[in-house]
């Protein structure tokens, strides 16, 4: 019996340990939570995370950063719930579905929390929710824009290699290259999921089946670096028309190696240093910009790429 | 754990004494109960004041909890009955795309919409099962198909129909509509607006609902689980039918000599999971106005998780539904109430892990106890 009690005691020890370090770690100062919508496993939005560090660290305020694990967005409406439960002094999130979000988010502003909507989402929308501004690249505007960009390059037909079709907004990025270029997106999306050796061989397998293909289009690393490879295995590189949305190391270098016309950066970090410098600045004296800000779109190119390729992947 | 050989028989050599400690943990329900004991005492000792227990917070993980037991009980009846139902995730997210296409892209009334879902879904249910019993396949692999196809729907028929992955809209179809009440409402309002207004919970400070207070009652979601469970409760302890679900996933082949209707009751539990699933997705679209395409996902392990922090065995013929219940509102609890905590949340995982890996030990010591098997 008393072996019993024992292995009762130490599962309790064990599952209070990371408890009795986490509340440790609480800091003075104001508190701003971050809640995003992308699954863990979008390295991307690390970017983000040491984004609201710095500021955090900066600007002498505690900082958190959510997200649902695997990026259900009603997850997401109960993470915006929980983070106005707790209280703190403003609430950083994407609009990535403005049905599931806008009532907990309204329901945070009016208990009390201030609210800026960053990456996804527009500016109308922040403002019919309520927050006080929208730091962000609209994402159709974007994929027009570069769309605009790739038919004055002379191209007619594109593949966009969609790694989470769930998202609307990515959608918004392949529609929005479409209309720029004046043609039907129709079977040029590819379902490509988030497995790299996937994305790969369905690139291998889209273009051999449509060797006519003028451009692909990727919507972040997770589809551009296995894209890039499946481009080196079948001879393609440098030769098709490439573009990208988001930065990463690999991208960088694929842009330095001419394999990548350009990127389009939409300069995460300010989406998230920003907000909180903003809100720690209005909470403190009470100052906030007159607009929304918007942190993108900018092309990156194989020029002037020195301080891109040192911070990629960390701030950039 | 072999310490069941220190209890020396002493009054008569033929009856084995158990002490009443041992006694108590040969229920199902203990693993649970212990759980949420301490579940409960670590929280309110570390995250008492960060407004976990405040009413919103309390709100937020009940919610989250009733969610996990919605999906839980189907899990645990279907797992005592001896079977798996991996497609109950995209099956959430399958149930909710129907409606919203039938409600909005059709415009059909949303009663009439979430009545075909039900139905189309528990049929799906049925067909599962169906090809479960007819073919002897095992169950995982049955469903994991059932995973990928219907997970497959849920983006195609959206993307084709609408050219996007996200229907809203369904709040005003919704509007007024007597069905979708009974998944989306909330309760008690009266009660609630009372209870702000007394001051005895919070109200809003500003905006367009300033007075009113920040729970504005209780939502048919945790009232569907608290129904759910008694149902399955009542189901499985105190009826014939119970007894037949224990003795199919025990041993099929002695129930089917003794008379049990094996393949109807697997057939049925699979039905039930199916019926389970739909009435989340129904509360997740009523409330939150929208359809998305990556609904649900890993729902399924995470209700499989409740059942077996809840006591269940994942071999069948043993298990509880206030157990998996118990188990659903640790989860729910652990997941939210680690926010409140201040911890990392990618050490959320951790804990799951910890949890799921006591829970089971657990269990499996307990079943040892019971079978006597070394």
């Amino acid at each position: 019996m008393i072996s019993l009690w024992k292995k009762l005691a130490l599962a309790t020890a064990i599952v209070a340990t990371p408890m009795a370090v986490a509340t440790q770690a609480v800091a003075e100062g104001e508190k701003y939570v971050l809640v995003s919508h992308a699954p863990d496993s979008d390295s991307w939005w690390n970017t983000i995370k040491n984004g609201i560090a710095l500021a955090g660290e900066q600007m002498g305020v505690e900082v958190e950063y959510r997200n649902p694990p695997t990026g259900d967005i009603a997850d997401m409406a109960r993470i915006i719930e929980q983070a106005a439960a707790s209280a703190p002094d403003g609430i950083i999130t994407t609009l990535a579905d403005y049905d599931v979000l806008q009532q907990p988010i309204k329901n945070a502003i009016a208990s009390g929390v201030d609210v800026i909507i960053m990456n996804t989402g527009s500016a109308e929308q922040a403002s019919e929710v309520g927050a006080l501004m929208y730091v962000g690249q609209p994402e159709y505007d974007a994929g027009k824009a570069a769309g605009e960009r790739a038919k004055k390059d002379g191209v007619t037909s594109f593949l966009c290699v969609n790694h989470s079709i769930q998202q609307p907004t990515l959608v918004d990025r392949c529609q929005g290259f479409a209309d720029g270029l004046g043609v039907e997106l129709g079977n040029s999306m590819l379902d490509s999921g988030a497995d790299p050796a996937e994305i790969k061989n369905k690139v291998q397998a889209y273009l051999s089946a449509n060797p006519d293909t003028d451009a692909v289009l990727t919507l972040g690393p997770v589809s551009a670096d296995p894209t890039m490879l499946a481009l080196q295995d079948n001879g393609m590189a440098g030769d098709i028309y490439f573009g990208t949305f988001d930065l990463g190391e690999e991208i960088v270098k694929g842009i330095k190696d001419g394999v990548i016309e350009w990127g389009i950066d939409q300069q995460p970090f300010l989406q998230a240093y920003l907000p909180v410098v903003i809100l720690t600045n209005y909470h403190r004296y009470g100052v906030l910009p007159g607009n929304n800000i918007n942190s993108g779109p900018g092309f990156v190119t194989a020029d002037g790429l020195e301080k891109i390729e040192q911070f990629a992947g960390e701030y950039r | 754990m072999s310490d069941a050989s220190n209890v020396t028989p002493e009054v008569d050599e033929r009856i084995k004494t158990r002490s009443r400690f041992r006694e108590a943990l040969i229920r199902p329900e203990l693993g649970g109960i212990v759980g949420t004991a301490v579940v409960f005492a670590l929280f309110l000792l570390f995250a008492f004041d960060s407004g976990m227990f405040s009413s919103q917070g309390v709100l937020n993980w009940s919610q989250v909890s009733a969610q996990f037991m919605i999906i839980a009980v189907g899990a645990c009846l279907l797992m005592i009955a001896g079977e798996f139902d991996l497609s109950v995730g995209s099956m959430i997210g399958f149930a909710g795309m129907i409606i919203a296409i039938f409600s909005v892209t059709l415009g059909w009334p949303v009663w009439m919409s979430i009545i075909l879902t039900f139905a189309l879904c528990i049929a799906i249910g049925a067909l599962n099962g169906f090809i479960v019993v007819r073919t002897g396949l095992p169950s995982f692999i049955v469903t994991l198909a059932f995973l990928f196809i219907l997970r497959g729907f849920t983006i195609y028929l959206p993307q084709t129909i609408e050219r996007k992955t996200i229907i809203g809209g369904i709040s005003d179809a919704a509007e007024g509509d007597w069905l979708a009440f009974l998944f989306g409402g909330t309760l008690f309002k009266g009660l609630f607006q009372w209870l702000g207004d007394q001051d005895i919970i919070e109200t809003f400070t500003r905006g367009a609902r300033e007075g009113q207070p920040v729970v504005d009652g209780i939502p048919m979601l945790i009232v569907w689980a608290i129904a759910l469970v008694i149902f399955g409760h009542i189901l499985l302890t105190k009826t014939k039918f119970g007894n037949w679900i224990f003795a199919s996933g025990g041993d099929a082949e002695a129930a089917r000599n003794s008379g049990v209707p094996v393949n109807r009751v697997k057939v049925l539990m699979f039905m039930f999971t199916a019926f389970c699933a739909t009435v989340f997705a129904t509360c997740q679209v009523m409330e939150f106005g929208s359809a998305g395409a990556d609904r649900g996902l890993l729902k399924e392990f995470e209700a499989i998780i409740a059942v077996v922090i809840g006591g269940a065995l994942l071999t069948g013929g043993y298990g509880s539904v206030i157990g998996a219940a118990l188990g659903a509102l640790i989860f729910g609890v652990v997941q939210q109430g680690l926010f409140f905590a201040g911890v990392e949340s990618s050490l959320f995982r951790v804990f799951l892990g910890v949890i799921l890996l006591a829970a089971v030990i657990l269990n499996t010591y307990i079943r040892r106890m019971i079978t006597g098997e070394r």
